[in-house]
């Protein structure tokens, strides 16, 4: 018999992860990527491209066309063409078939995106793969449903599509946004000129590809790429039969003013300032995960992020408390880690706003918490930071920071936080957190916020209507409200 | 009660519990991705913290020594893995695993107080653990009356988890909770309050004769109480999730847990077990498996 030495000292070291990078093998990016205009990839009429890169490490990925008023102006003549000849005119069910088409092809090519999407956006792995491609994907299978049933959406009235609508997306969810937009239009029986964000064009190229493999006509889906020059080509077209957003406040109010006079009809998804509720009498540990993920989810670059939290005075210090005990335990770091729970922030110039309101928050007297995490060298990353002692009258407790920053607040009543949390130009979304029911039905009802949740945050899914009050915008996407901003209603 | 110091916890005062939030946060530790290094010291972890268990009527000496044999000598043709934490049996089994462990580091733990109902007068469970105590079990894992329980006899909870380990002394007290009788988080949570607070040395999920067992909600529950428990009092409480628990992958993720819950300070077999039969063999065929590149049939591993 062989004779061995027993071992039995235990094991005791410290455990961590070794990396777990997600392959980039499978991946064949271009060089350059031109315009998708009429079902074919175009040069910019400029001959002018720009870089995008890899926030995670300021690597070049690829080169994208710039597309002036020139290239738009084709972009709309393409869309109007397909519209009045092809897609106005098919019935309905042909169009599903088209819509489904492209939910499938993109669920096959879902590695693919999910990879482009944290290369490109500096977003996680984890919640490219867990969040963004999946729910893009569900957002074309939702609508291709709805395609033949417009009817039964709207009982009693008829319905009729707009024409070409010109859309503007940004880079916090480039893939998904893209899907918001994109996937209600073609089911109402609108043709897409979509303009994605300067420092997150490569997935909605992507789209493009699996557009022209779906057959979708000619003309249906264009997608020009550019700057703030190019979604101004695209507002003042006068063509284009409706303007819909999802960007910054500024740029929405902008756009309102560029299309006053005109017949086009304009939905806004903006910012948001929005309020986190944890009522004393809250299941604790699982409000610290709701808190979490509600401002660190994508790196806070969420327009419905909680960025506001409020806290009821009697369980403040022992929330904050395990609050930051948990945000110790998150993995900063390289996102195409598949452990990776805060990746890169999306561009140089969003890292300076962020670190400029870090700077204003300290300036305030607010006191600032940080856990110790190692930061890549390269790449534009921000910690997980909140702030305490923090009042209404702070900054940094009233403008939108879209980073992974939070504010706490604490309060007494439960009129005072339906008041400080309504007490804000946004009302994008809010959280609720108790263990009564009574509470939380009394509470949604009084909060100014397009979407409200109980016990849970940054939940979405496409059967459920998005969108704001105040100055976080008009018009709802997702589920079946979706519809109604890109159908014009008569009575039968 | 012997013990003055003991005092019932608060259990107004305790977290109420999320059964959905519980279950996305443990989603969030089963996409965790353990690979290379951290996969191969995560399975020698897991081998070192094992309680390998026979808990049948069936049980007899012959098969309670094959057993031990096993726990010292998981895979003798490698030399660099640990021994399991402890061999788990009925307290007459006691002596016979005894003798066969003696020496080689690996503990005894019995199992008592009417092991697996609990059904028994108090007499019957101090006469119990004393006898498993008397032949030579160096841990205690009894059970709780969640028939009292569930009636909502708290303090007869209390004091009987007291009273044994009153009787253990320095013999380490696991406390089974079993928590698929429980039922819902909520009582697991206040279960736990309870057994802390009455002098358990461990917590545990499950006699393993009960479905569901070692669920990670359950365990993921137990461990947020040890962790206020342990901010409150200072006093480590160990955990122990026992039955259900047959894969590598899922043991992985239990570590993870612990590790993102507790820290690296409760990463060792003072601290976490695991009450497995089968998991044992499902380990060795991955450490295996990282050291020569290829998995190799179960027929390589010995069943014991």
């Amino acid at each position: 018999m062989r004779e061995k030495k027993i071992k039995t000292t235990s094991p005791s070291l410290e455990w961590n992860y070794s990396p777990a990078l997600e392959s980039t093998s499978h991946l064949k990016l271009k060089k350059q990527y031109d315009l998708f205009i009429n079902g074919e990839f175009v040069k910019p009429s400029s001959g002018k491209y720009f870089d995008t890169i890899n926030p995670s490490n300021e690597e070049k990925l690829a080169e994208i066309a710039h597309a002036n008023e020139e290239d738009v102006d084709k972009a709309v003549k393409a869309a109007r063409k397909a519209f009045t000849e092809v897609w106005s005119v098919m019935p309905a069910k042909e169009r599903a078939k088209y819509i489904f088409r492209i939910a499938r092809i993109m669920q096959e090519r879902s590695r693919e995106l999910m990879v482009v999407e944290t290369l490109d956006a500096g977003k996680t792995i984890r919640e490219s793969r867990d969040v963004d491609v999946p729910l893009a994907c569900n957002h074309f299978f939702y609508y291709a449903g709805w395609a033949d049933k417009l009817e039964y959406a709207f009982p009693n009235r008829t319905v009729k599509s707009l024409g070409v609508v010109g859309q503007i997306i940004p880079w916090n969810f480039p893939l998904l946004m893209a899907a918001w937009k994109i996937a209600p239009a073609l089911a109402t029986g609108n043709t897409v000129v979509l303009k994605p964000a300067e420092t997150t064009p490569l997935t909605a190229m992507l789209l493009a590809e699996i557009i022209k493999e779906s057959g979708l006509p000619d003309g249906v889906v264009n997608i020009v790429t550019g700057y703030g020059d190019t979604g101004a080509a695209i507002v003042n077209h006068p063509d284009v039969n409706k303007i819909a957003f999802t960007g910054s406040t500024n740029v929405g109010k902008l756009i309102q003013k560029a299309i006053a006079g005109t017949d086009k009809k304009v939905t806004l998804e903006l910012g948001g300032k929005s309020a986190n509720i944890i009522f004393e009498d809250a299941a604790i540990d699982q409000a610290v995960e709701g808190i979490i993920n509600g401002i660190f989810f994508n790196q806070g670059h969420v327009c419905c992020a909680g960025s506001r939290l409020f806290i009821q005075e009697p369980i403040a210090d022992k929330v904050i408390k395990k609050l930051k005990e948990r945000m110790q335990t998150l993995q900063v770091g390289n996102p195409l880690d598949k452990n990776t729970d805060v990746g890169a922030i999306n561009s140089q110039e969003q890292l300076d706003t962020i670190n400029r309101y870090i700077k204003i928050g300290k300036k305030e007297g607010a006191e600032m918490f940080q856990p110790a995490c190692k930061i890549p060298e390269k790449g534009f990353y921000c910690p997980p930071t909140i702030f305490t002692n923090v009042a209404q009258s702070n900054i940094i407790a009233q403008e939108e920071i879209f980073g992974p920053v939070l504010t706490i607040q604490t309060f007494r009543t439960v009129d005072e936080v339906i008041q400080k949390a309504n007490n804000s130009p946004y009302g994008l979304a809010a959280g609720i957190w108790s263990e009564k029911g009574a509470q939380i039905f009394n509470v949604s009802s009084k909060l100014k916020a397009g979407v409200i949740w109980a016990n849970t945050y940054n939940k979405f899914d496409p059967t459920s209507p998005f969108g704001g009050y105040k100055e976080s915008g008009f018009g709802r996407e997702g589920g079946m409200h979706g519809l109604a901003s890109y159908v014009k209603l008569s009575n039968k | 009660m012997k013990n003055s110091k003991l005092k019932f916890p608060d259990l107004l005062s305790i977290p109420k519990i999320d059964k959905v939030g519980v279950e996305e946060r443990v989603a969030t530790f089963q996409t965790r991705s353990i690979k290379n290094e951290s996969k191969i010291q995560g399975l020698n972890m897991i081998l070192n913290m094992i309680d390998l268990t026979t808990l049948e009527g069936k049980d007899t000496p012959g098969k309670v020594k094959q057993m031990c044999y096993k726990a010292m000598h998981l895979h003798d043709s490698f030399d660099d893995l640990p021994t399991v934490a402890a061999v788990c049996v009925y307290p007459s089994m006691v002596k016979i695993a005894k003798d066969e462990v003696k020496n080689s580091g690996v503990k005894v733990a019995s199992v008592s107080t009417a092991f697996p109902s609990g059904q028994s007068p108090l007499d019957v469970k101090i006469y119990d653990t004393k006898f498993a105590i008397s032949e030579g079990a160096d841990e205690i894992d009894m059970v709780i009356s969640r028939g009292k329980f569930l009636s909502g006899d708290y303090n007869f909870v209390f004091d009987e988890i007291a009273a044994i380990k009153d009787i253990c002394g320095k013999v380490r007290l696991k406390v089974i909770l079993e928590t698929g009788e429980l039922v819902t988080l909520d009582n697991v949570r206040k279960a736990s309050e309870i057994a802390m607070y009455a002098g358990a040395d461990f917590i545990k999920t499950s006699t393993g004769k009960i479905q569901p067992a070692a669920t990670m909600q359950v365990t993921y529950t137990m461990l947020l109480a040890i962790k206020d428990f342990y901010q409150k009092t200072g006093k480590m409480i160990g955990m122990k999730p026992a039955g259900g628990i047959s894969t590598s992958k899922l043991a992985l993720h239990n570590l993870v847990m612990v590790k993102e819950v507790l820290g690296n300070d409760w990463l060792n077999n003072e601290y976490f077990r695991f009450g497995a039969s089968s998991l044992a063999n499902d380990v060795l065929m991955q450490v295996l498996k990282s050291k020569t590149g290829v998995y190799q049939s179960p027929d390589y591993f010995s069943i014991d």
